[in-house]
């Protein structure tokens, strides 16, 4: 059950090389952005300039919330009331379409570039 | 197989697909980008998928769902986990059936598409596209899980070959 057959090479292979040239299309088109978009429940709901340093409670559902940080142009999440945590260990960003989601909160930040929308900059 | 048998060995299994989610769950890996899992809550299903068949694997794959949301999880982890789970295991049912591949590749799509099937609920869910900036790690940490996870259940395999 352990012999590797040409087709086994061929499939794991090709996965990786997917993700590698999309990790390098990702790295080589994201810039360094302007604003942090804060979402709530699919609804844009703040916008903070990156360049000025900020802490902030975000709380859209009572003794629900997550404390957004703008800190030398990145934000992060420092504190949050969900039990997993996993928005407070994601790394800071800072770097257009980059995100940090808090699921249990229904909370995504992201950070845009100067375009309004922000969307669209990898298509 | 016997009808009282099957039970019995259906049931140990559940179970320590259940202890493997635990383990899972309690594993938190250093990475800073939510989602990465060890998966060895794979070694089980794919155990059951090779030993007794799909319909099988179907049962201890749902159960063992159903009962983690329970016990460790929450109605969201729920929904991200359903979405991955369905789709990873059809494929590794369907290459089972249809291919030759190796348990290896087998496992490593499974763990792969797994992950994808989160990326697709979390950005229905979030209604942000930028999540799907998670993709490319994400394919990358599920190969080398997919790995660890199909040597671990070629040894199972192995080790209990003469256990009928």
């Amino acid at each position: 059950m352990l012999k590797s057959h040409r087709l086994d090479f061929i499939i794991v292979g090709s996965i990786l090389f997917v993700a590698i040239l999309a990790f390098l299309l990702i790295r080589l088109s994201q810039k360094a952005g302007t604003y942090v978009v804060v979402m709530y429940d699919q609804e844009e709901k703040a916008r903070y300039p990156l360049d000025q340093d900020l802490e902030i409670k975000l709380s859209f559902v009572d003794d629900k919330y997550n404390i957004l940080v703008i800190k030398d142009g990145k934000a992060s999440i420092e504190q949050a009331s969900c039990p997993d945590k996993i928005c407070v260990r994601q790394n800071s960003i800072s770097k257009t379409g980059q995100t940090i989601t808090c699921l249990p909160n229904k909370t995504v930040i992201k950070i845009i570039g100067d375009t309004d929308s922000g969307v669209d900059v990898v298509s | 197989m016997k009808k009282n048998r099957k039970i019995a060995l259906l049931a140990i299994l559940i179970a320590l697909s259940l202890i493997l989610s635990y383990v899972d769950s309690l594993i938190v890996l250093p990475f800073g980008i939510p989602g990465i899992k060890l998966g060895i809550a794979n070694i089980a299903i794919i155990y059951t998928l090779c030993k007794m068949g799909a319909k099988e694997a179907i049962i201890v794959s749902s159960l063992r769902l159903i009962l983690s949301s329970i016990l460790f999880g929450t109605i969201m982890t729920f929904a991200y986990s359903l979405v991955g789970a369905i789709l990873s295991l059809a494929l590794m049912i369907i290459l089972k059936k249809f291919t030759h591949l190796s348990l290896m590749t087998i496992s490593i799509c499974g763990a792969v598409l797994h992950n994808l099937g989160q990326i697709l609920v979390a950005i229905v869910v979030m209604a942000t596209k930028e999540i799907a900036y998670y993709l490319p790690i994400l394919i990358f940490t599920g190969t080398i899980s997919g790995i660890g996870v199909g040597i671990l259940s070629v040894l199972t395999l192995k080790y209990t070959k003469n256990i009928e």
